[in-house]
């Protein structure tokens, strides 16, 4: 992927699949260190479905849980000296508290780091293709929250209007990269 | 600065919009997005037919939604047209540009891009 956003949708869009209703992003940096979690609710796993999640030559293919997407992150979060990790209760097991969290670790200054890229548009995307599902971003530089989204939050003033809405959309990004200009803003002018 | 106290304004305009909207969405575009359709590029493609169907006002002809992968990763991103009373296109290694001009002459003009359907592109 040229930017990490896109696997942060690609990671989202497996949670989805699996059902999720609520699914957190969240980037946190801290220092040369960026940490990827994406936790959701969704069906979850089989400790033997997740032993061969991150090997790129298994997929459930009919079901389609997991493609190549883990895979992928794990080697660009491997390749920069960090790691990737998967948890999940699967539902079978844990009917009243399943789901999964896919931790990625990266370091920055490496050579081989991708680009975090637009993130803003990767959420939008999720909830275009989603409206139902509700999200909770957040995005934590160094102990500050540069930015972040609760479509709960919105789902209460906006009632059962769609998200996925022209209008709606359209804040929600100018929402986010407004967020993201005024942490910047603040930034440079405290250096 | 944008406030969550905006999204009542938004929400009071869109009230009677909505009512309007009912039973309709005669022409879908499915735009694939899964790991294939992302690696190859299809959040700009997608955002593209949301911006230009909103600006072609023609969202209330046209619905723009998603799917998984769609089996033929070689050719993304995949975007397929479907319209009651027609065959489906399946439109091929789709780009913002394309997207645009698919916008213009097949959803408001009502013509095919033959030379960015599949039946074109593969060899």
């Amino acid at each position: 992927m040229k930017e990490l956003s896109l696997n942060i949708l690609d990671i989202a869009e497996n949670s989805l699949k699996a059902g999720s209703t609520l699914t957190g992003i969240e980037i946190s940096e801290n220092g040369d260190r960026l940490s990827l979690t994406i936790t959701d609710n969704g069906c979850g796993m089989s400790e033997d479905t997740l032993k061969t999640v991150i090997d790129p030559f298994y997929t459930t293919r009919t079901t389609r849980k997991v493609g190549m997407g883990l895979p992928l992150l794990k080697m660009e979060a491997e390749m920069t000296g960090g790691g990737l990790s998967v948890e999940s209760r699967w539902v079978n097991d844990f009917p009243d508290s399943h789901g999964t969290v896919v931790r990625a670790k990266f370091v920055k200054s490496h050579i081989d780091f991708v680009p975090l890229g637009d993130v803003t548009e990767s959420i939008i995307t999720l909830i275009q293709g989603h409206p139902d599902s509700d999200f909770v971003f957040s995005h934590i530089i160094d102990g500050e929250r540069a930015a972040g989204l609760d479509t709960r939050e919105l789902r209460e003033i906006l009632g059962d209007l769609p998200l996925n809405s022209y209008e709606i959309i359209s804040w929600i990004r100018e929402y986010l990269n407004e967020q993201y200009g005024e942490y910047g803003d603040k930034k440079s002018s405290s250096q | 600065m944008k406030s969550l106290e905006e999204l009542k304004a938004i929400k009071e305009r869109m009230k009677d919009k909505v009512v309007l909207r009912e039973g309709t969405g005669d022409i879908r575009v499915v735009v694939g997005m899964a790991t294939c359709g992302i690696a190859a590029g299809a959040r700009p493609v997608l955002s593209t037919f949301v911006e230009e169907v909103n600006r072609a006002a023609l969202e209330d002809k046209v619905t723009v939604s998603q799917t998984g992968c769609i089996g033929i990763c070689q050719f993304e991103p995949v975007v397929e047209i479907f319209e009651a009373g027609k065959d489906k296109v399946t439109y091929v290694k789709m780009n913002p540009e394309k997207a645009k001009r698919v916008v213009e002459e097949h959803l408001k003009g009502g013509r095919v891009i033959s030379e960015y359907t599949i039946t074109a592109n593969n060899d």
